[in-house]
């Protein structure tokens, strides 16, 4: 080969390649748009709903993603549902005493009913859960719940002292019960020490008044008003030995960590916190928001969501459960998951000795906030 | 050119270079300010903001005894924290500014900026380490037969973290004060005569007064409004006024309280600033 004829095939060549690498820079745009871009639904939830151990494998496999917006408190959630035009939410997992709320402002859409395994519900009372439902509409559709009662060190009680809420008098406690810093849990617990039962929220002068005295006096006894970091910390390293306000959400974390720790219903009973999902008001993607919230009713969706990173939870179905004895044994039996098991949430349930969280009804949240503050400056 | 015109371009020039920090001002603090004033009396329905003039947020707010028992403890708190880092600051920063060589100097100032580096809530969470009942504090008392000692959840973790977030700014700027002070003044102080702790007292702190109270109102307004500190490693035990706002505003969305607390707390960061400096640039008598 002579000197003209290499220059003529390297000049090819590099044309050649000119060529293809223009044609791929135009093409490339079309390959990427081969796969349609994910749909976008934005859901408005407590922390860890959106993560990818919840949803990771839900939005490969259904090309989706989740834009989660994550509050602290029904209050919250009300607030920034309220301050954003319709359709800003698709998806809105609310405390199931807010729902009704949420609803009565016309925050959500009506859902239907057939589109949901309620024969699965593990209890009648989660088929029509109070406040889901409006005129036979349903509105919302549970998805997961907790109990909360006394949380307590191991090495500083026992689980036959902690069965009462009187255990936070301990004198050897003294300064090492912290709160969780929200009124709605801790007075509630007080309520139900105060022999309220199921009328723990519906409080008539004298038992408001009752319930400020005993809250009262356990004052000498706090050490502390937590958030959920600073509760899982001082738990962690043993500054707090009790916990008033919490339960297994926050114990159960620290307790597959290694921690002594555990939390159980009292005999005074314990309070049940319920999350829902809810179709934001005005969604475009009711069709894609519909077909998620019913992976999260599936065997599948409880099982990631009762083994929720952020926060464990009760599973809600039939389904869910037999799903989390067969791949988490362990789990089951310590959450109490089991049927037939004494701390079985279900058989707490039907025993009577757990009432669902609600909100004040004689009171209004802000005079209940307000002895929070007092009590919190006593 | 006559003297009026050349005052009228010169007032031009100034008002031109000056335009920014008013905007930036009229913004991002003015507009902000006069929205919170308006929203003090405001009120909220379901969950929404009514707007109109009703005093009940003041009223509701200002009869509580938690806001004044917050507000007393929040005032000393910080008070406190800003006597004690001026003191502690102050050795320090003497000795930066009059004791060691520029280059350490330059180091010193380096590793005080440094702990900005890093979040302060991070810095904060790693006190948690130190001072919990089996934290190294107690760890290193415990060798000499002392404690364990509650640190964590009091008055004493909540000032630890306050001094956390001013020592390192308030050893700054006193260093950078007392620097600008004519060493030969201190070197005639010495020739005349005066002892070295009286030549602190008479000559370098009237010298570096306005950077000492400067500094001083810094640590002041930091530990005033701080959040971080009462909560998470005082317990907010009790409660100050910033962890008042946090709960005012959770509660019911009661942010036009929340707004009642955040002007008085204003108010009152307004009047000891405003005294500090009235104070700091305060002629001596003569």
């Amino acid at each position: 080969m002579n000197e003209n004829t290499k220059k003529t095939v390297k000049n090819r060549a590099r044309r050649e390649l000119l060529k293809y690498t223009a044609a791929a820079g135009i093409a490339a745009p079309f390959i990427k748009s081969a796969k349609a871009a994910p749909t976008e639904i934005n859901m408005l939830a407590w922390y860890g709903h959106g993560e990818p151990d919840v949803v990771g494998a839900y939005e490969e496999a259904n090309n989706v993603k989740f834009n989660a917006k994550y509050y602290a408190g029904g209050d919250n959630m009300l607030a920034l549902v309220s301050q954003s035009p319709p359709g800003t939410y698709d998806l809105i997992l609310s405390d199931a005493e807010f729902v009704s709320q949420l609803n009565a402002a016309g925050y959500i859409e009506e859902m239907d009913a057939a589109d949901y395994n309620f024969d699965d519900m593990l209890h009648d009372d989660f088929k029509q859960f109070p406040g889901h439902w409006k005129d036979g509409k349903l509105f919302s559709v549970m998805v997961r719940f907790g109990h909360l009662g006394v949380s307590y060190n191991t090495n500083a009680m026992s689980a036959e002292e902690a069965m009462s809420y009187k255990s936070f008098w301990k004198p050897e406690l003294k300064g090492k019960v912290g709160h969780f810093d929200w009124h709605l849990p801790n007075l509630g617990m007080m309520s139900l020490l105060n022999g309220n039962g199921a009328k723990l929220w519906d409080l008539d002068d004298a038992g408001w008044q009752a319930l400020q005295e005993t809250t009262m006096s356990l004052r000498p006894q706090a050490g502390g008003f937590f958030d959920y970091g600073g509760t899982f910390n001082s738990l962690k390293n043993g500054e707090m030995q009790a916990m008033c306000g919490i339960g297994d959400w926050i114990t159960g974390v620290l307790e597959k960590d290694g921690a002594p720790v555990a939390s159980v219903v009292p005999k005074e009973g314990g309070i049940q916190f319920t999350e829902s999902y809810s179709i934001g008001k005005g969604s475009s993607k009711v069709a894609e928001v519909k077909k998620f919230i019913q992976h999260m009713m599936s065997p599948e969706g409880q099982l990631r969501s009762t083994e929720m990173a952020a926060y464990p939870a009760f599973c809600v179905t039939k389904g869910g459960r037999a799903l989390l004895n067969e791949s988490n044994p362990k789990e089951a039996q310590r959450t109490g998951q089991v049927d037939g098991a004494a701390n079985d949430p279900i058989v707490l349930i039907n025993e009577g000795r757990i009432h669902y969280r609600d909100i004040p009804i004689q009171q209004g949240l802000e005079d209940w906030n307000d002895f929070w503050s007092d009590y919190k400056n006593a | 050119m006559s003297q009026a015109n050349r005052k009228s371009r010169v007032d031009l020039y100034a008002l031109v270079w000056r335009l920014p920090i008013i905007l930036w001002q009229m913004l991002f603090f003015i507009g902000p300010l006069l929205f919170l004033i308006a929203m003090s009396f405001f009120l909220v329905k379901n969950y929404r903001m009514i707007e109109t003039f009703d005093m009940a947020n003041w009223n509701r707010i200002l009869s509580k005894d938690y806001f004044w028992s917050s507000y007393w403890y929040t005032l000393g708190m910080a008070s406190l924290a800003t006597v004690l880092a001026t003191v502690l600051a102050f050795p320090a920063s003497y000795a930066l500014a009059f004791k060691v060589s520029a280059n350490t100097r330059r180091w010193a100032m380096f590793f005080l900026i440094v702990p900005f580096f890093t979040s302060y809530l991070v810095r904060t969470f790693s006190w948690y380490v130190i001072l919990a009942k089996t934290g190294v504090v107690n760890a290193l008392l415990a060798y000499i037969g002392l404690g364990p000692y509650t640190m964590l959840n009091t008055p004493i973790g909540t000032m630890v973290g306050f001094l956390t977030l001013v020592l390192p700014l308030l050893v700054l700027l006193q260093t950078l004060s007392l620097s600008q002070i004519d060493k030969n003044l201190i070197e005639a102080a010495h020739n005349l005569g005066s002892g070295r702790v009286r030549t602190i007292f008479n000559v370098i702190v009237p010298m570096a007064k306005v950077g000492l109270v400067v500094g001083a109102l810094f640590c002041f307004i930091l530990s005033f409004g701080d959040f971080v500190s009462p909560y998470y490693l005082g317990g907010s035990t009790p409660q100050t006024l910033s962890i008042l706002i946090i709960d005012t505003s959770k509660a019911g969305q009661q942010w036009p309280r929340a707004a009642v607390v955040a002007i008085c707390m204003m108010t009152t960061l307004f009047v000891i600033a405003f005294a500090a400096i009235a104070y700091a640039y305060r002629k001596p008598k003569s």
